[in-house]
């Protein structure tokens, strides 16, 4: 019983400080599932947000849906998506008249700006962990070919994130087997 | 109706590619072109409430339209198909890439993956910083960013307890050293 509701924490919090959609949620959740709840490993979580990019559709209801559904079965996924969404849904039908005052108010320019800051870091720290296990996983040089050729792909010559994720694991399948 | 409905946020979920925000041009494909629920006005004004929300934003959409459309039922199915199908697909792709975990070309691949999601997600931090920059100014950007790498990368404090106490920081007062505060405050 109490994991159900370790369940709608994990993702209730996020969920309602994770001002931005998905960018601000990613480092906010795997803060809860990797380092508070230590329900999977960072390279786990690596893994879910790979597949989540590549799959067309919402990417934070897809990491949700999923990790409900491996931590206890279909109606622990629907806990897990429940929390996600409900909260700020509740908010948007039943206060409406409310947030029509503040829709262009300095207030909800102010708090969408003043933690932008904090997610650039908490995505920052996040990278780094990534870039590190990568590192004691598969070594320096691999690590270091993969994040150049992964730089000059997305960034440089701005090539679909599904096509270089797919080229990566065809790196993975032919040089890290 | 309720079909209609279904149909319209399946396909906008199912053809998103990025995620959710990259959506939203399909929803209003669907909403405002195709079945014409909403006017362009009301649209945008849906949008901008959404915005005004923390949490996943084309969920915040699809329910809210849901609902107008045909109350809770409405709300149901509108999140269903959001949701649902896209759920449905990760975990299926998971459990096959797990089924075969022991392989080591499947190893392999999983090992390669991590430093692409490392480089995706410093973009999006930095990307994060310019947009920061621009309505913060360098120097309150600059120090918020000290403050949390100290407190959340040294010790530890929870983000969420971070963000909470910014956002009710913003909600109140005005920032500090802030160049631009005056167009934020018009």
């Amino acid at each position: 019983m109490v994991i159900y509701w370790y369940i709608f924490l994990a993702f209730f919090f996020p969920g309602i400080v994770g001002y931005g959609g998905g960018p601000a949620y990613i480092p906010l959740v795997q803060t809860e599932l990797v380092e508070h709840y230590q329900w999977f490993t960072v390279e786990e979580f690596g893994q879910m947000l790979a597949v989540a990019n590549t799959l067309p559709g919402p990417i934070v209801t897809k990491i949700a849906g999923l990790v409900g559904y491996q931590l206890g079965g279909v109606f622990v996924a629907f806990v897990a998506l429940f929390a996600t969404i409900a909260p700020s849904l509740t908010v948007m039908i039943f206060l409406l008249g409310v947030l029509y005052k503040f829709k262009d108010s300095p207030q909800v320019k102010r708090m969408t700006s003043i933690i932008r800051p904090t997610l650039a870091i908490l995505l920052g720290v996040l990278a780094y962990q990534f870039f590190s296990s990568s590192w004691k996983g598969v070594g320096i040089i691999h690590t270091l070919i993969l994040m150049a050729a992964g730089t000059l792909l997305l960034e440089k010559w701005k090539v679909n994130p599904t096509w270089v994720i797919v080229g990566s694991l065809v790196y993975g399948a032919i040089f890290l087997a | 109706m309720l079909g209609q409905i279904f149909l319209g946020f399946f396909r906008a979920s199912i053809f998103g590619y990025g995620g959710g925000p990259s959506s939203i041009p399909l929803v209003y494909k669907e909403v405002v072109d195709k079945y014409q629920w909403l006017s362009d006005e009301e649209f945008s004004d849906v949008l901008a409430l959404a915005n005004c929300l923390p949490g996943p934003i084309s969920t915040k959409m699809a329910g809210y339209i849901g609902y107008k459309l045909a109350g809770v039922i409405g709300l149901l199915i509108a999140i269903i198909a959001t949701v649902v199908p896209t759920v449905f697909l990760m975990i299926v792709f998971i459990e096959i890439i797990n089924s075969y975990k022991e392989y080591p070309m499947v190893e392999g691949m999983i090992q390669a993956v991590s430093p692409i999601v490392g480089v995706m997600l410093l973009s999006l931090a930095y990307s994060f910083f310019k947009n920061a920059k621009v309505d913060l100014g360098w120097r309150l950007t600059i120090g918020l960013c000290i403050v949390s790498f100290v407190v959340y990368g040294i010790l530890h404090i929870h983000p969420a307890l971070i963000i909470g106490i910014l956002l009710v920081y913003g909600f109140f007062f005005k920032l500090p050293f802030n160049k631009s505060s005056k167009e934020i405050e018009n």
